[in-house]
């Protein structure tokens, strides 16, 4: 039951993508394009997503935070760093310059593997690809840092 | 080049995203963060949820085919960029989202929901630079 109940959540989270269009390239790099600013075709669309999306789990988290554990987990797993640091700075850096590029972060990378496509496929093959080599890196840091 | 914007569907769409973010929180009590999540079907592997993780990234796939069963997808995404474009930047998106622990949906919807001074920053950090690489790529390049 956790389990299909996981599977629900990630299809309403795809569904969410799809039906907003933030698993549209175009969309996110309409966004983007601040040049467009001045000539009128800039795109408000992940802007107008990113608040229906926040405003909700806003308020849901604090309902959910209210009871003492998840339904079918022991806790909540929460990130417990608190300090901005270069790490997270030159990530989310990187992280974004791929962003611009193709219009692409990875819930839509995902999402679109649905629709098929060797170019989904081939994004989605680098994506992963990057998340290996990002995560060897930093277990071996943590490794020879210890 | 230029895309519709729609304001209604695009505040149902991230309210849709909001909710599937707390119900995971809810159930399963973690964040909806898909680097997150897509990064540890890689090892080291600590814990046993990865089912979870699996079923997880199963419905962000099957979103597409069951819109398009009911009706509510149009057509599949516009991917303008070509194949070695498309290899350098899905490349830099996952090492990049690994290192500095999230994307957007991580960061930017339920690290900011959560009022996380980090995912402020990474959220700032990763939307900028966006800014910076599509000006390049649509009128430096």
């Amino acid at each position: 039951m956790p389990v299909f109940i996981q599977f629900l959540c990630g299809l309403l989270f795809g569904a969410g993508l799809i039906v907003s269009d933030l698993a549209n390239p175009p969309t996110l790099l309409g966004f983007f394009d601040i040049a467009a600013l001045a000539t009128g075709g800039w795109d408000p669309t992940l802007l107008f997503g990113l608040i229906g999306a926040v405003g909700v789990t806003f308020v849901g988290y604090r309902i959910v935070f209210a009871r003492h554990r998840p339904i079918y987990a022991e806790r909540f797993e929460l990130p417990s760093a608190t300090k901005i640091d270069a790490r997270l700075l030159t990530g989310a850096a990187l992280f974004g310059l791929g962003w611009g590029i193709a219009g692409l972060c990875p819930s839509p990378a995902v999402t679109v593997l649905g629709f098929g496509g060797m170019k989904a496929i081939t994004y989605a093959t680098a994506l992963l690809g990057g998340m290996f080599l990002a995560r060897t890196l930093a277990t071996h840091l943590a490794a020879r840092a210890v | 080049m230029i895309s519709d914007f729609h304001p209604i569907p695009a505040l149902v769409g991230g309210a849709m995203i909001g909710l599937a973010s707390v119900m995971l929180m809810a159930f399963a009590g973690r964040i909806a963060g898909t680097s997150g999540i897509a990064q540890r079907l890689f090892p080291p592997y600590v814990d046993n949820v990865m089912p979870g993780r699996i079923a997880y990234l199963a419905g962000l796939i099957a979103a597409p085919g069951a819109m398009m069963l009911a009706g509510l997808a149009k057509s599949g995404p516009q991917i303008d960029a070509g194949l070695p474009l498309l290899l350098f930047a899905g490349a830099l998106v996952g090492f990049g989202s690994v290192w500095g622990n999230g994307c957007t949906s991580g960061h930017g919807v339920c690290g900011i929901a959560r009022l996380s001074i980090r995912s402020f920053a990474a959220a700032g950090t990763f939307t900028a630079a966006a800014m910076v690489s599509t000006y390049i790529v649509r009128h430096v390049l």
